[in-house]
């Protein structure tokens, strides 16, 4: 039996699970909170739910995992609001708005 | 307003808003144009800003609405749509993903300009609608609020946008952040 059909099987086996037991989030489902679970949105007993689906599976997790780290990095490769913001001071653009009338 | 004072600001601010404004904007040139008309628009209204500390953030959120309002006389239309990199699930719910092995450290990124430079490429590859709300939100720190009133849209779209472009831009950046150490 090949590596992908084993995937699929086990994953469907996750599914069947997750969508019966009680109290049990679907991937589908865990992904609507991802954004208030970052914003420290989620009530105590949605935190709880959402731990859980994370303790149970691991695409999950590593998603998760990703995600928190994209959003890490994007921050420090388009923020740094402090560092001078490298490259030339365009002079013709200073001087266009110097002489500008507008005002 | 005396033009050595005016010429000081243009000077002290106008890389960051050039920056900014092609971060909304996805585009150079205008981009120069919007910093131009967001540096008139600030000297027309100087007179009501009390307070000298609050200059940048003053000057932001000009610069942030004049580019905003550029962007929708563009009425520009992504090639890409957004769903092409949000997560798949199969038909019970089930993420479809393989699973990651070694992931770049934040630090890695901070160090290495070429790997900051790639985030600014994928970055950009966002379409317009939510890359402009990861920035304002994520990056330049608006509140849901305030994002929703900037781009006259409901704090609901705003929050379903942000995770969508969060989503779409850790789609773009894998490749990146799972081979950050080469």
């Amino acid at each position: 039996m090949n590596k992908t059909l084993i995937l699929r099987m086990k994953r469907w086996l996750k599914g069947q699970m997750l969508k019966r037991m009680p109290g049990m989030l679907t991937c589908r489902e865990f992904e609507e909170f991802i954004l208030a679970y970052f914003d420290d949105d989620l009530t105590e007993r949605q935190l709880t739910t959402f731990k859980r689906h994370l303790s149970l599976c691991k695409e999950c997790r590593d998603y998760l995992r990703l995600y928190e780290r994209s959003h890490a990095v994007t921050r420090v490769a388009l923020g740094e609001p402090d560092k001078p913001v490298p490259g030339e001071v365009p002079r013709d653009l200073i001087d266009a708005i110097l002489q500008s009338k507008k005002m | 307003m005396k033009p050595q004072h005016k010429k000081l600001i243009v000077e002290n601010n106008i890389a960051w808003m050039l920056l900014l404004a092609e971060q909304i904007l996805n585009d150079h040139s205008l981009a120069q144009d919007v910093v131009q008309e967001a540096f008139l628009n600030a000297f027309q209204g100087y007179s009501a800003l009390e307070d000298q500390s609050k200059l940048k953030p003053w000057l932001k959120r000009i610069v942030v609405n004049t580019a905003i309002t550029q962007l929708r006389q563009l009425n520009r239309r992504s090639e890409q749509h957004i769903d092409d990199f949000l997560p798949e699930f199969d038909e019970n719910g089930c993420r479809i993903e393989e699973s990651s092995a070694y992931l770049a450290s934040t630090e890695e990124f901070v160090e290495n300009e070429m790997l900051r430079a790639s985030i600014q490429s994928e970055f950009s590859k966002l379409p317009d609608d939510y890359r402009i709300v990861l920035l304002l939100r994520d990056i330049e720190g608006y509140d849901t609020g305030e994002v929703a009133a900037l781009l006259s849209i409901s704090s609901s779209n705003v929050k379903t946008r942000l995770h969508r472009a969060r989503s779409a831009l850790k789609k773009l950046l894998e490749p990146i952040l799972l081979r950050g150490r080469d």
